[in-house]
């Protein structure tokens, strides 16, 4: 058996140490790129959402290299990401891709047996210990691969030479394939940290803070959402996404089908605008455009999939939250027609948007002599 | 003086009118009903939502807005779930937040939660607090929802006879049709065609381009999935390899899956709205199981505010040509037309 699975931003790191830990094979697919999209785009139902598509093209690259088995994670609606697994089954099977095995990890509601006998499949081994440990380390690493990114949305805006800090993560990426394990993996995350905290920074540079909510594939992969965060960093401004990896997982793994969680903050930050939840990310995603703009961000960014039912709930709803916190707000719907100029030129139009604003204020300030 | 709720020609209306107009009726409201789609209608929808949206939701809008100054209240339920461990659609479960939203200036909405994703046991209290509106009395709101049931029972049985809710509205069905309808398929003109898809899609006039019109004209006979009975569509949907949890999408895949084992009809049309989420896994399914299982000939239509009739027409014209062609040639032509 060798594994590959889906890429979803640097949920890779962690997936491929769980795996390693558990000595399990695996083939790592090369990072999402235009032709693993048009793979998809090519295989896929014309109005899927775009991860989806995205996903087919991954797995070509693992087949390529050997893979005869995915691993996925799935969910119970309503939103579709719950019928992905049993579509992409169909185009696999279409594509002459018959005898691949899926292993689906859907969480569990309350159906346990099912659940661990996926685990235990992927893991080969039915010893929990073993698997509690692997899982543990991999959790621990989607906590530290989020700390890096965070280091880098921090760093991008205040490097005093530009491109730096890129430099680090990507050689980051390079790296981080080449090594095995839990102990080799924490020293090249944690070395490509220290070396971005430790660039020189600008002091007297005017920093916009924008926090980006919407669909978590669509804002955590970089490949799907045109490098946002790369983008904004480089035009001077700290990104905060709302969305991380390793919450989500905790969230949804562990929290939620014990019915705890941690996103009470965000959920009562929605309340007035949205009251329950509607599968997807809509609630979260009202709820954390709320919080930025009650602490202050200069804007907010949505990105969302074209056609995602649950965001364009909140679409709808986030203007509502613009005028009532004085918060500029732009949405960016992203699939596989989406032009990279056109993107750049509504973002920067955004950014300038925001600088003239903090610009105003700042005037106002000094003209009233306070 | 009356309480006036305005209950919106859209989206569920199609599958609950029945039940709510006699509910709130016995309770003593009167029930407004937007006129059915048009085009002011659509355009005024188009205009107050996010582009984003699909069409049904914009239609939707478009009947709010038809209600906004005529009545005390606006009927958008928030309809979450209507089985257990199922649901309808993401849209379904924020439309009174994305109404609430997108139109300023509504009166009252009446926006009880429906969620039966868990058990129906609370049934009760959430009957109680749609008739709470109208007025306090228990005893009167269950005797009005036990009544509302009957008639809702009634359409249901009108549905299965092969009545059609067209414009959300079941005009009785003339047994005496149904006849001459079968005794032109004895003699093996007559076509028949199941024609597949969310009801407020179908049933729509306006929005379906008068699709059901169209083929009745014909003289074809139509099949819908309500027409099937639920307890079989049921059967089949549950040999999915995992649960199907959208209620639409699970009446749809087992209607597929009954077609494909039973071929009695010439040919499925499946009419979808542009950027409908379910529809881009539902209807890629149930085409796969119908064109590679039932050898059965597929047509897809998908129709958003953008798209012109004649191009319709053309595609069905071509279609009943192939299925006659088909026939006539006892079926030894590709099924993928």
């Amino acid at each position: 058996m060798k594994v590959t699975f889906p890429h979803m931003g640097n949920q890779y790191v962690a997936t491929k140490i769980l795996l390693e830990e558990l000595g399990v094979d695996i083939v790592v697919p090369a990072e999402c790129n235009q032709e693993a999209l048009n793979i998809g785009t090519q295989h896929s139902p014309e109005s899927i959402c775009l991860p989806l598509k995205v996903n087919i093209g991954n797995y070509m690259k693992g087949f390529k290299e050997g893979a005869d088995t995915i691993v996925l994670t799935g969910s119970c609606g309503p939103c579709r990401f719950g019928y992905y697994s049993i579509l992409q089954k169909e185009i696999l099977k279409d594509m002459g891709y018959d005898d691949i095995k899926v292993i689906l990890l859907d969480p569990p509601q309350g159906d346990y047996k099912n659940f661990i006998d996926s685990v235990t499949e992927l893991a080969q081994t039915k010893n929990p210990y073993k698997i509690l440990r692997a899982l543990k380390k991999a959790i621990q690493i989607l906590y530290e691969v989020d700390a890096l990114e965070e280091a880098t949305h921090y760093k991008r805006p205040r490097q005093k030479q530009k491109g730096l800090v890129d430099r680090y993560y990507d050689q980051f990426h390079k790296d981080v394939r080449k090594v095995y394990g839990y102990k080799e993996t924490s020293r090249v995350i944690e070395k490509a940290r220290q070396d971005i905290l430790n660039i020189e920074e600008e002091p007297n540079r005017e920093i916009l803070k924008i926090g980006i909510i919407g669909e978590i594939y669509t804002v955590i992969e970089p490949f799907v959402n045109l490098n946002i965060e790369k983008k904004l960093g480089d035009m001077g401004i700290e990104v905060h996404r709302s969305l991380k990896i390793s919450h989500w997982l905790t969230e949804h793994l562990f929290l939620s089908p014990l019915n705890l969680t941690m996103e009470g903050k965000t959920r009562k930050a929605a309340e007035p605008y949205i009251k329950t939840m509607i599968g997807g990310h809509a609630r979260e995603t009202v709820g954390h455009g709320v919080r930025y703009a009650q602490e202050g961000f200069d804007g907010i960014i949505q990105i969302y999939p074209f056609t995602c039912m649950p965001e364009i709930v909140a679409q709808s709803i986030l203007p509502k939250v613009e005028t009532d916190y004085n918060t500029p707000y732009l949405c960016l719907i992203v699939d596989e027609m989406t032009g990279e100029a056109g993107f750049n030129t509504r973002i920067e139009a955004f950014t300038d948007l925001l600088q003239r604003r903090k610009e105003l204020r700042h005037n106002e300030k000094l003209l009233s002599g306070n | 003086m009356t309480i006036k709720i305005g209950i919106p020609r859209g989206l569920w209306v199609y599958d609950y009118y029945p039940l709510w107009k006699t509910f709130y009726e016995a309770l003593g409201a009167e029930v407004i009903l937007s006129n059915p789609t048009n085009k002011s209608i659509l355009d005024q929808g188009v205009k107050n939502t996010v582009d984003e949206a699909c069409l049904p939701v914009k239609i939707f809008n478009g009947h709010v807005l038809d209600l906004k100054d005529k009545v005390d209240y606006i009927f958008v339920p928030k309809i979450m779930s209507v089985y257990r461990k199922e649901y309808i659609c993401p849209k379904f479960c924020g439309l009174p937040e994305m109404v609430k939203h997108s139109i300023p200036d509504l009166p009252p909405m009446i926006d009880t939660e429906i969620n039966f994703n868990r058990s129906r046991k609370h049934l009760m209290r959430t009957v109680y607090e749609f008739g709470s509106y109208v007025t306090t009395n228990k005893k009167q709101i269950k005797k009005a929802y036990e009544e509302a049931l009957q008639e809702y029972e009634k359409f249901k049985k009108q549905l299965k006879q092969g009545a059609l809710p067209l414009d959300g509205i079941v005009k009785p069905y003339v047994i005496t049709d149904s006849q001459e309808q079968k005794e032109i398929k004895k003699s093996g003109n007559a076509k028949r065609i199941a024609i597949m898809g969310h009801s407020y899609n179908l049933y729509d006039t306006y929005g379906s381009m008068n699709l059901v019109k169209k083929l009745q004209d014909q003289n074809i006979e139509i099949i819908t999935a309500e027409m099937i009975d639920y307890k079989v569509i049921n059967q089949y949907a549950e040999t999915l390899e995992k649960k199907m949890f959208w209620s639409f999408g699970r009446k749809l895949l087992g209607t597929a899956m009954y077609l494909a084992v039973e071929k009695n009809v010439d040919g499925i049309i499946y009419l979808s709205s542009f950027g409908c989420g379910i529809d881009s896994i539902i209807e890629d399914l149930f085409e796969r199981k119908i064109r590679k299982e039932g050898g059965i000939p597929f047509l897809l239509i998908t129709v958003d505010e953008h798209t012109g009739e004649a191009g319709v027409n053309t595609r069905l014209e071509a279609f009943m040509d192939m299925i006659d062609w088909r026939k006539r040639d006892e079926g030894n032509l590709s099924a993928h037309g």
